[in-house]
């Protein structure tokens, strides 16, 4: 390739981008998988990578005494974790192809970092497990597979690194992917790619790869590019968490009042009867304001303000949903619960609970069991939940959450546990049922 | 109204919008006393952007906060007084120079008006009682900005803990403090530097006018093209000359590098990033090259 075609195809990329789509993933993998090489391929062949941090990572591989450049250096940031060589929390990187913009949580695969893969697979529409040919399926590569599943994240791409370092082997290639195959159907995945890639060599990254004929399916970028993603949100159930009550007290506005907020399910429409939780009232939407523009819908993600015909007596933490099609709120929370911190979750314990704009205080009832996220085992018999653990337990919380089941809505479905003496974030939980 | 949305698919740039937009209604929520730090660049006056649109039709409800490090750019002072003005919002300006006369940081002579303004930067944060602090800082930036959250917890120093972050999942975000912390807040923390161009092309913003192609009188220093202005006395074999330039970043004019560009409109810069070979940061900040770990370095004493 040319330099004027290369940047004839950066200025059209960054010309169409405004309009283009975004995918956010998670990646997933351990020191050994080449998952940082892997991203540094990704953000190079996109022409993602500048000259000077291209040059930078180059002279620090030059005086490491490697022999080829160290794609992984381009995206660990820290220095601690430059000097220890791996990567501890979740990084977030940014690429653009001519068709979508890509955001990637590059997390850590260490049993120890579950906690920050579960952070980064909250946010994805897709997530990238990575495993090593030579290896095939890893207590590793499984657990991140039950994460992902356990987060609902609605894609996932098993990438069958270092193909190079089997021959290319069509064989091995096969039994990854049939054991995995055989895997995932324990888990919740509704979409499931395998790839063999050679993210050192660049085969099936983003070029096809010369090597592995015998593959007919998409290269990991084409993927990446092409996976539908729309039809992942529900636009049926109406939720609009009410975030912020927009008041101007001015003489122009003077009798303005909206309700700010991101839509979390749903398509609103002016005219839609609707009914405001906790206290059951109904009006009609009046009105859906953009800044100083009115829309005609407003659907995920939006971020928007809701006018209501009717004068009621709406707050910060009320949830906005049609009629006949409402959560019904309850203080009783069954939920999985990912656990964050040093000291173990244990029942009795009471810890402040944040569930879309509303915040309230949980009190732990019962510990039921924790899932062994390698082979999936539930142990009843424990009676805490240690950092990186997951399990099941219900909750008794101090006001009403309206929740949906996680599997049904991300947003509505899933909560935060902060510790009252700290403030630190202790706990994630996704919701089974509200009872 | 606007048109319906067929298929219910949202640009990335609106999905930026929106989760910048929350992000800024959550902290206008749930803080007592939050404010936003305008540097005078392009981001700022994005933030700025968003924050209004967060809000309206009401004023946005926290003050504007410029550290003015006496080398600023005039034409950057001259667009935060407009935008300040048509906002109708409160501006405070904690000045660098007064910081050094009264004693809260030490000018030496040696260390950058950049890094005197972090001193003075958290004395003012302190001063105004102020629990979350709006920052444009994006996570394409920089290696150590990747992992920032978007709440970066500030202790009662203000200083910054990158290994013991606190876990930040779906938009859920935890504003919890203690009485003399505070909470420094991302909402760009997602955008790139490209999308920052095409949203300020969309809304058709004002941002300061060195940030387009205009004559200036520049001299070499350091690999860097620097203004001729009094801060910045010529040193020995440096001269100066008139060429036709832009800026990259906005920052201490002593510091802050420009690039021969005859980009002067948003499009033509938008080209001219996508063919850029250097990072924005790389090409013309002086006070990011002195080591690889130097942002790293000023996060952690409390820099934006």
């Amino acid at each position: 390739m040319s330099d004027l075609t290369t940047d004839l195809t950066k200025a059209e990329v960054a010309q169409e981008s405004r309009n283009m789509d975004l995918l956010r993933f998670a990646t997933a993998g351990s020191v050994d998988d080449g998952k940082s090489t892997l991203i540094g391929r990704l953000l190079l062949d996109s022409k993602s990578i500048f000259e000077d941090q291209l040059e930078a990572v180059e002279a620090t591989s030059q005086s490491k005494g490697y022999d080829y450049t160290d794609l992984a250096l381009l995206t660990d940031g820290l220095r601690s974790e430059r000097e220890q060589g791996i990567t501890i929390d979740v990084a977030y990187r940014y690429f653009a192809t001519p068709t979508r913009k890509f955001i990637i949580a590059d997390t850590p695969g260490h049993v120890q970092y579950t906690r920050n893969m579960v952070t980064g697979a909250s946010t994805a529409d897709l997530g990238l497990v990575l495993v090593d040919a030579r290896q095939g399926l890893t207590e590793q590569s499984r657990r991140h597979a039950v994460i992902l599943s356990l987060l609902r994240v609605p894609h996932l791409v098993l990438a069958v690194n270092k193909m190079d370092l089997v021959d290319y082997d069509q064989a091995v290639f096969e039994k990854i992917h049939a054991e995995f195959t055989q895997f995932a159907t324990k888990l919740n995945i509704p979409d499931l790619q395998v790839i063999p890639i050679s993210a050192l060599k660049g085969d099936n990254v983003v070029e096809r790869s010369a090597q592995m004929s015998w593959y007919s399916g998409p290269t990991l970028m084409h993927h990446l590019e092409n996976v539908h993603v729309a039809s992942d949100r529900d636009l049926v159930d109406v939720r609009f968490p009410v975030q912020y009550v927009v008041r101007p007290k001015s003489d122009e506005h003077h009798d303005y009042r909206g309700y700010g907020g991101m839509v979390a399910g749903g398509v609103l429409k002016p005219g839609d009867e609707v009914v405001v939780l906790p206290s059951g009232m109904t009006s009609k939407i009046a009105g859906i304001d953009l800044f100083d523009k009115e829309v005609t819908e407003a659907f995920p993600p939006m971020s928007v303000t809701v006018r209501l015909e009717d004068d009621l007596d709406v707050s910060r933490g009320d949830l906005i949903a049609r009629v006949n099609n409402a959560p019904k709120p309850s203080q009783d929370i069954d939920a999985m619960i990912c656990w964050m911190t040093n000291e173990p979750l244990r029942p009795r314990q009471k810890l402040a609970i944040k569930h879309t704009t509303r915040s309230a205080r949980a009190l732990v009832k019962d510990i039921q069991y924790r899932l062994d996220v390698n082979t999936l085992h539930r142990d009843q018999e424990t009676r805490e939940l240690g950092l990186n653990e997951i399990g099941r337990v219900q909750l008794r919380t101090t006001v009403p959450l309206l929740c949906d089941p996680y599997s049904k809505n991300r947003a509505t479905g899933s909560f935060i546990l902060i510790d009252e003496a700290t403030g630190v974030t202790v706990g994630a939980g996704m919701i089974n049922t509200g009872s | 109204m606007t048109a319906t949305h067929a298929d219910y698919r949202l640009s990335q740039l609106d999905q930026l919008e929106a989760e910048s937009i929350h992000i800024f209604r959550e902290v206008a929520a749930e803080f007592e006393k939050p404010v936003l730090m305008f540097s005078g660049g392009k981001d700022s006056i994005v933030m700025m952007r968003l924050a209004e649109k967060a809000f309206y039709p009401a004023k946005i409800p926290f003050p504007v906060l410029q550290v003015d490090t006496g080398y600023d750019f005039p034409e950057v002072i001259a667009c935060r007084d407009n935008w300040v003005n048509r906002l109708g919002a409160r501006l405070i300006v904690a000045s660098v120079e007064e910081a050094i006369k009264d004693g809260i940081v030490i000018d030496d002579g040696k260390t950058s008006r950049n890094r005197l303004q972090i001193g003075t930067l958290l004395n003012a944060l302190e001063e105004g009682g102020f629990t979350a602090a709006f920052g444009g800082g994006r996570r394409d930036e920089e290696k150590a900005r990747a992992k920032e959250r978007v709440y970066s917890h500030r202790d009662e120093f203000g200083q910054w803990d990158p290994k013991n972050q606190r876990p930040e999942l779906w938009s859920l975000y935890n504003g919890r403090i203690h009485e003399g912390e505070h909470m420094r807040i991302f909402p760009i923390s997602n955008w790139t530097e490209l999308d920052i161009w095409h949203y300020i092309g969309r809304e058709g913003i004002e941002i300061p006018s060195i940030y387009f192609s205009h004559q200036r009188r520049v001299f070499e220093r350091d690999g860097m093209l620097l203004t001729e202005s009094d801060y910045n006395p010529l040193r020995a074999g440096e001269t100066a000359t008139e060429r036709t330039v832009r800026f990259r970043t906005v920052g201490d004019l002593t510091l802050t590098g420009c690039v021969e560009s005859e980009a002067d409109t948003i499009d033509k810069i938008i080209d001219e990033i996508a063919i850029a070979r250097v990072t924005e940061r790389g090409a013309t900040r002086g006070d990011d090259r002195f080591s690889e770990a130097a942002m790293e370095d000023r996060k952690k004493e409390g820099y934006f």
